[in-house]
């Protein structure tokens, strides 16, 4: 459910590193309710733009706002209002399901009876209610990842980042994954979503693609298959990035 | 060519490998398709000599990968899913140093590696771990070649890759394999299943198809069907009433639906979903894709157990 209320505004955002220009000069904005694509190449920048929107690295210049708050002044309120999840970042292995949510439900400030109610909702929703006890490093590799999401969800942040979330997860479990990105936005969570498998890219409401530090374009899928006469995404990919 | 008979691979109460059986030709470039944790990685390893299996033989050229490891390890080349190169020394020193194991010179066999070391050649006095993930994975294949082996395994060379690079990559492959190495590679991305002369669909340690990619495709063994819908998650919800129906996916821009071949024909699904208010939709019969194959036969597997 898209709006037009943004919730990520980004001006002239720019990182240098030494001479090394990683962001050069971007500016977009997100809709609240927006499943929101971040493509690019390796290399490209991403990792670098999607660090300082989550509060983690300070920019060269630029004026960022993530959920109403400043990247230079306010990082600690932007953490309390998004949920961050990557493939090589997630859950603790040695502590159990329930535990890790325990743990991020702390993080995350939440009071006692309302983790309570959404882990139990969550448990069921994944059916995952019988596993609690087990440790997370004895479930597999797509059950772990269904998990890291509905756990960085589980405060209902305003914005939900994900650095490639699907990325060697079997083609049943990966579509699975991306109903409960739905399910999330019809909460009204706004999806910030990086991934190398094109056929994902169709299913974002707007796609941005980077190229060596810049936004190089940035619309509907079907507005840039239409402007750069592709059949998909891959294509546009291909023409765009190569 | 590589030949695996009745592989069986567990650790604990985990079965990684089930009697896996598999023979690849020489000169084939021959992928093993499934996700992470379907086995793929344990039996790269075990050709490789890397690991032991528990039960069944394999052999690479004739060489069985137990009694012959040594002899193994001088007729193949293995690129591992993680970096491993030294991240201390240069790309040119790596590669120096992997040709001095081997007993060869890069001189010697320059003209296997030249394709691919020249796009990095630029950066030879950069220190390996300091390259873009591009990059490493070309120093790591020049490095799995310098010694000219016969046969090349490679874990997962494109995974976190962009699907620039991956095309690039794949190319190579196809290059290599004309020079007449044996070529066996992993990969999660279905869509570089069609780049293959043959493949072996993997999942939870057992082999569930090896064909060509086009006989995989020719042999899917019901009806599917391409559905274009503004709003391709209410439409597969609504599908999954459709009595019968054995799955709906999105892939993609359309939604891909799979019913009992000859059970209904694009005229009476517009017509169930119409009545269930969905009109502005196309329904077209479509050939399946490798994914496709993939999901029918998770699908088949799960409803026998």
């Amino acid at each position: 459910m898209m709006t037009n209320e943004p919730v990520i505004t980004v001006k002239k955002m720019v990182k240098k590193f030494g001479n090394f220009v990683a962001n050069d000069n971007l500016s977009f904005e997100v809709y609240k309710g927006e499943i929101f694509g971040f493509l690019g190449a390796n290399g490209a920048g991403k990792t670098t733009a999607i660090r300082i929107l989550c509060g983690l690295s300070t920019p060269t210049s630029g004026e960022m706002k993530v959920a109403g708050y400043d990247v230079y002044h306010q990082t600690e309120k932007i953490k309390q209002n998004i949920g961050y999840m990557s493939q090589k970042f997630s859950l603790y292995e040695d502590l159990t399901v329930y535990e890790n949510i325990r743990f991020y439900g702390g993080v995350y400030g939440m009071k006692v009876a309302d983790r309570k109610a959404k882990t139990k909702e969550m448990l069921d929703r994944l059916e995952l209610t019988a596993y609690e006890n087990r440790k997370i490093g004895d479930l597999p590799l797509g059950w772990k990842q269904k998990l890291a999401f509905s756990i960085a969800i589980l405060h209902t942040p305003k914005i939900v980042f994900l650095d490639e979330p699907t990325g060697g997860v079997d083609p049943i479990t990966r579509r699975q994954f991306w109903n409960l990105i739905y399910e999330a936005v019809e909460k009204g969570i706004t999806v910030f979503v990086t991934t190398h498998y094109m056929d994902e890219a169709e299913y974002c409401d707007r796609v941005s693609i980077m190229a060596d530090g810049k936004i190089v374009a940035l619309d509907t899928p079907l507005k840039l298959k239409e402007q750069y006469n592709a059949a998909n995404m891959d294509e546009v990919f291909l023409k765009i990035a190569r | 060519m590589i030949e695996i008979k009745d592989i069986h691979k567990q650790y604990g109460d985990v079965v990684a490998l089930e009697k896996v059986s598999l023979s690849v030709k020489k000169g084939e470039l021959f992928g093993l398709i499934g996700p992470d944790g379907a086995g793929k990685t344990s039996l790269m390893r075990i050709l490789m000599s890397l690991l032991l299996p528990d039960g069944g033989s394999a052999s690479m050229n004739g060489l069985d990968v137990v009694a012959d490891f040594k002899k193994i390890r001088t007729i193949t080349g293995y690129m591992p899913g993680r970096f491993s190169l030294y991240p201390d020394l240069t790309v040119e020193e790596n590669l120096k140093f992997f040709a001095t194991v081997f007993g060869t010179t890069i001189q010697e066999n320059y003209h296997l590696i030249k394709d691919i070391y020249q796009q990095i050649e630029p950066f030879k006095t950069r220190r390996a771990g300091k390259l873009s993930g591009g990059m490493k994975q070309k120093l790591a294949l020049s490095c799995a070649l310098i010694h000219k082996p016969e046969i090349l395994i490679l874990d997962e060379p494109t995974t976190g890759v962009d699907a620039v690079s991956r095309k690039e990559f794949w190319e190579m492959l196809k290059r290599l394999k004309v020079m007449g190495i044996t070529i066996m590679v992993s990969t999660p991305y279905m869509d570089e299943a069609s780049l293959c002369d043959r493949i072996a669909l993997i999942q939870q340690g057992n082999l569930m198809s090896v064909a060509t990619p086009q006989a995989m495709i020719n042999s899917f063994p019901e009806d599917l069907w391409a559905i274009r819908t503004p709003k391709i998650y209410n439409t597969s919800k609504l599908l999954e009433q459709l009595p019968s129906m054995i799955s709906a996916n999105s892939f993609g821009q359309v939604l891909h639906l799979v019913t009992p071949r000859g059970m209904y024909n694009s005229g009476s699904i517009q017509q169930f979903l119409s009545q269930h208010g969905e009109t502005e939709i196309s329904v077209e019969m479509a050939e399946a894709t490798i994914e496709d194959v993939f999901i029918l036969l998770m699908h088949n597997r799960k409803e026998k157990s």
